[in-house]
């Protein structure tokens, strides 16, 4: 173990894949000199090399095309994307090509790559750096859709993702790369993509989120433990494919669910998890599925903290709940 | 001989797969007449090894890479023996040939090409990727990116744009303020070569050229074969509606086969019984293989379900079950 900040468990998962692995190159804008914007790839250019790391045009399109073409051909590459406000220069190459690139031809060229993105909020970066655009890539079939939210996840997710057969989006919460510090498993550790996390165990209520809510909701359900409601908190981790084993284990148990999300509400990530929930738990519940996300509006620069899903608006929706 | 015989190939191939689509067994057919030349030409100084990155419209490269008729039809008419499983129309590829199939969505294989090609340099192999693509694509950002991404890493892949001078109805002068495709190299800092496009012969030669220098480690090259599309952009367009029958005749007057054939007899290589014989040999040759085509049972509806990932999520495989039952309810219905 070696207690590690998100940024350079993402900085270990990528060495640690191509010291084991060569066929692994990162590629994009500012990941060779520079190390990365966040520092992620710091220092692998050194280690592996500009035939492996490489410093890229700015040039979504392209670094998502090149990817694809690397993927196909033999490699294992992970392309980042500066941020995830920016991944839109590659939209099409993302969702006509890699998402359709196994399926269009049938099988006879696979897309094994992962896209980095830093997402969401809370850095007081405006309406360009502090997007949450998952639910654009968990509504196009053949992508995988994964948001870790502790160095060790970004270290075991990342390393699944490279050595996934499959092209996976892999959003990292940017204001989590450097506030927080865990012990992470050193060498060899993987966490399936798929699999959710129950961060907390509870009895009179479910908080299901992904991504840099997890600390506000783990922070509200502390609170409103003080008033006597006690509430699990599940951490998604893998929205494509998403855990309904445990989602659906919580909420036979306390009948309560309380989404929460960075991205906007309408069509957000929640919506399907509610939807699923009405769908096949209906039975199981004591009070209506509800949701607290970003508004539908482009995200802001001022008050910024009231806009995001924080600790008092989480809590305020537990109570409602429970109050039924 | 053997390039005429394969543009033959290509032209009857093209017809009866017009006939095809006229018929209701195809879904949608981009049509080759005209440009032939462009494809067989520069397809045949590629090796097997190379990999070949289409658009939707270049039979005479998948005929010129050896890839049987039996296939194509196969693929066009989306029987049980469709390589790609009936999961998209018109474009082909297989990886037994190096041909990696088109997305329909204008030059988005480009910048897919150039990260093919860089996996060679990056693991030293002497192979090549090429790239066809329409001379509507040129205004895409994708041309633009992928060429600017192989200017600078310098892989081996060679652009080829078939200049048929129309993207659905508009002229390449509505494209580009620029006198020639070719020189948009120029502005990457590659060298760009303008070929005739109708020139079976000339695009060989230039293509084979370019082909062993950037083989061995030359820099990235665009090729413009400037050429006309005698036929529709597709079965579901009227070219009547955007360009007289004057310049159709004009480039009629050129066309690639034609040029081919007298030449030959020009040089006495072929005489006209040997070009008739030609012709009735491979017309009976595809007719035949539309008759067995014609004969093969279609896909198992669950194909749908394949290929999406390299397994299913659990997401999928309910979804899948629902099908399964959906399927079998019809059938029941059905008796």
């Amino acid at each position: 173990m070696t207690v590690l900040t998100f940024a350079k468990a993402i900085n270990e998962a990528l060495r640690y894949e191509m010291r084991r692995d060569e066929r692994v190159v990162v590629l994009g804008e500012d990941v060779g000199v520079n190390g990365g914007v966040f520092r992620c790839t710091e220092g692998l250019l050194v280690e592996f090399g500009p035939k492996r790391v490489m410093d890229t045009p700015l040039s979504e399109s392209a670094i998502i095309g090149v990817a694809l073409g690397l993927a196909a051909n033999g490699m294992r590459p992970v392309a980042e994307i500066q941020f995830s406000d920016f991944i839109f220069g590659g939209f099409e190459q993302l969702v006509s090509n890699v998402a359709k690139f196994r399926y269009r031809n049938a099988g006879h060229y696979a897309a094994p790559l992962v896209i980095r993105a830093p997402v969401g909020g809370g850095v007081r970066g405006g309406m360009y750096h502090s997007q949450s655009p998952e639910s654009y890539f968990t509504n196009t079939a053949g992508l995988k859709v994964v948001v870790p939210s502790t160095p060790s996840d970004a270290k075991g997710l990342l390393i699944s993702a490279i050595r996934d057969d499959d092209p996976v989006i892999f959003f990292e919460p940017k204001r989590l790369y450097h506030s927080l510090k865990e012990d992470v498993p050193d060498g060899e550790y993987t966490v399936p993509i798929g699999k959710a996390r129950l961060v907390r165990e509870g009895s009179d209520g479910t908080v299901i989120t992904y991504g840099a809510t997890v600390y506000d909701a783990v922070a509200a359900a502390e609170e409103v433990e003080k008033e006597g409601i006690s509430v699990e908190v599940i951490d998604l981790r893998s929205l494509i494919p998403y855990d309904w084993e445990a989602i659906s284990r919580s909420v036979k148990k306390t009948g309560r669910p309380v989404i929460v999300h960075e991205a906007q509400k309408t069509s957000g990530f929640g919506a399907e998890i509610a939807a699923t929930i009405a769908e096949r738990e209906i039975y199981s519940l004591e009070a209506p599925i509800l949701r607290v996300t970003g508004y539908d509006t482009p995200y802001p620069l001022v008050h910024e903290h009231l806009y995001l899903p924080n600790k008092d608006r989480i809590a305020n929706a537990i109570r409602k709940s429970a109050a039924h | 001989m053997r390039m005429y015989r394969l543009l033959v190939l290509t032209r009857a191939l093209d017809r009866y797969l017009l006939r095809l689509q006229r018929m209701g067994k195809v879904a949608l057919y981009a049509e080759s007449l005209g440009e032939e030349a462009a494809m067989v030409g520069s397809a045949l100084a590629l090796r097997p090894e190379d990999v070949v990155f289409p658009s939707y419209r270049e039979l005479g490269v998948y005929l010129t890479r050896g890839v049987p008729i039996s296939e194509i039809l196969d693929r066009q008419l989306n029987t049980v023996d469709d390589p790609l499983k009936g999961h998209e129309f018109a474009v082909f590829g297989d990886s037994r040939f190096n041909i990696v199939p088109a997305p329909t969505p204008v030059a988005t294989q480009i910048p897919v090409a150039v990260g093919y090609a860089l996996a060679f340099k990056i693991r030293g192999e002497r192979r090549l990727a090429v790239t066809y693509f329409g001379d509507g694509a040129t205004s895409k950002g994708d041309f633009h990116e992928g060429i600017n991404f192989a200017s600078v890493y310098k892989p081996p892949i060679v652009f080829i744009c078939l200049n048929n001078q129309y993207a659905i109805s508009t002229h390449v002068s509505r494209q580009t303020g620029a006198a020639t495709i070719a020189q948009k190299a120029i502005a990457y800092g590659l060298s760009g070569y303008r070929v005739d496009g109708n020139d079976a012969i000339a695009m060989y030669l230039v293509s084979r050229s370019v082909f062993e220098e950037v083989r061995e480690g030359g820099d990235p090259v665009l090729i413009e074969a400037v050429t006309y599309r005698l036929g529709a952009h597709t079965t579901s367009d009227d070219p009547k509606r955007y360009r007289s029958e004057e310049e159709v005749r004009y480039w009629m007057e050129r066309d690639p086969i034609e040029r081919m054939r007298s030449y030959l007899i020009s040089k006495n290589v072929m005489g006209e019984e040997e070009d008739k014989a030609l012709w009735a040999e491979v017309e009976a040759l595809v007719s035949a293989e539309v008759e067995k085509a014609l004969a093969k049972p279609g896909l198992d509806p669950m194909v749908i379900f394949e290929d999406v990932y390299a397994e299913p999520t659990p997401q999928l495989r309910e979804q899948m079950e629902e099908f399964r039952q959906q399927l079998r309810m019809e059938r029941v219905m059905r008796g």
